[in-house]
């Protein structure tokens, strides 16, 4: 198990007959990775500096362009929408003044309308009330006098059932008499 | 590490400067991935991309921003040659991971030249833009007087380091992460630990897609770092 594990290790390390050292300090390659790698990297300098760098800085000045239109037209939309509401509120507070005005008159109107109609119906109502009240008296007056009628023919009829010589004229004064008490 | 042996690739043992070999292949198709995204994946020009069009717009804006936000706005001159970098190595790092392929930045001579290509032209652009003055970037004014040579011997040895640590950096990130795989790889074919062993290198795999893009940003963004110091030497 031990000497497996020092293989495993062994061959995982790399540490082969044929390779002394690290692969990194063999000299001899070296021209060959320098040649290579300044050919990628002026290749890739070609690259970026001939197409890729104009057209991202060409598309990010585009957009910071068109985001900052987009913002000066917001704006000026948000200006617009201010000014409509100012207006909207403008005519809003002159018709309610209108409706408040209009709500006024008509109130005064029909308050004079009331009063007269008011005044009227009194009128009216103290005129038949006086009428009634001088029916009524009327009635009173003649109740009165079918009283004393009734009183002094009862009273007649009495003195006469009593065997009484009535006198008329002294039946009619003590009725009288008597309704006045 | 057979994986990492340059070979002719029509036969023969001779690797002259100009055979074709496994590094040619790989570098090639490196080419070809970048023109493929950015070519035509971007060939539509559309106000709203694709989405190969939104992944190169987003890989454009990424280096861009990485150039001045480190570098300043008057690097972006420079754009190009340091997206030319970030592309070559994410590429040549992502087809590094394709199983039996060639991965071209681990090797030292590639990462070397790259590394050594920063650095000389980051010290020339940096005389000929300052002159003599771009000395100065070594007397740090902050510090007082007398331990300014300290200082200045300090950042003179740290300045050449840095295209030794530029370049060992990535080959030596690329080339671990593959050896660990082929070592995980290797103790698979005993029965007793291969479910450890499998499972170890499907987690070194995604470990290694995360240092894939991680070395290209990291060599990406030192570039720049290296750039800001030829284009403003004073601290």
């Amino acid at each position: 198990m031990a000497t497996e594990a020092e293989d495993a290790a062994h061959a995982a390390a790399g540490h082969g007959a044929e390779a002394v050292g690290m692969p990194q300090l063999d000299f001899s390659t070296f021209p060959n990775q320098i040649f290579w790698l300044a050919v990628s990297l002026v290749l890739i300098y070609l690259i970026l500096t001939r197409i890729a760098l104009p057209r991202i800085s060409g598309v990010l000045a585009e957009r910071a362009g068109s985001i900052t239109n987009d913002l000066l037209a917001a704006e000026e939309l948000k200006q617009k929408a201010k000014e409509a509401e100012a207006a909207y509120e403008r005519a809003l507070a002159e018709a309610r003044a209108e409706a408040q005005r209009i709500v006024g008159e008509t109130r005064a109107e029909m308050a004079r309308d009331l009063a007269a109609a008011t005044a009227r119906a009194e009128a009216e109502i103290a005129a038949r009330a006086a009428e009634s009240e001088r029916r009524i008296a009327a009635i009173r007056a003649s109740a009165m006098e079918s009283v004393a009628e009734v009183a002094r023919d009862t009273a007649l009829a009495l003195v006469e059932a009593l065997g009484g010589r009535a006198e008329e004229a002294a039946v009619h004064a003590a009725v009288e008499a008597r309704l006045r008490e | 590490m057979d994986q990492f042996i340059v070979k002719p690739l029509f036969g023969g043992d001779a690797i002259h400067w100009y055979t074709p070999t496994n590094v040619t292949l790989w570098m090639a198709l490196t080419v070809a991935a970048v023109a493929l995204m950015f070519v035509a994946g971007t060939r539509g020009r559309a106000i709203v991309p694709s989405r190969s069009q939104s992944v190169a717009e987003l890989a454009y804006g990424f280096v861009h921003k990485m150039v001045e936000d480190v570098a300043g706005k008057d690097a972006l001159r420079y754009f190009p040659h340091i997206f030319t970098l970030f592309l070559f190595i994410v590429f040549a790092n992502f087809l590094g991971l394709v199983p039996m392929s060639f991965t071209t930045t681990s090797h030292i001579a590639v990462t070397a030249l790259l590394a050594l290509a920063v650095f000389l032209s980051v010290t020339i652009l940096g005389f000929v833009r300052h002159g003599v003055q771009f000395l100065e970037l070594f007397w740090v004014k902050a510090a007082p007087l007398p331990i300014r040579p300290i200082l200045a011997v300090i950042e003179v040895i740290s300045y050449f380091a840095r295209p030794i640590s530029h370049s060992i950096r990535l080959a030596g990130n690329m080339m671990a992460g593959h050896a660990v795989i082929k070592v995980f790889a290797g103790f698979a074919a005993l029965a007793a630990i291969s479910p450890f062993s499998v499972l170890a290198v499907t987690a070194m795999y995604g470990l290694e897609v995360l240092v894939s893009f991680i070395q290209a940003y990291v060599f990406t963004i030192l570039t720049c770092v290296y750039l800001k110091d030829a284009l403003h030497p004073h601290h």
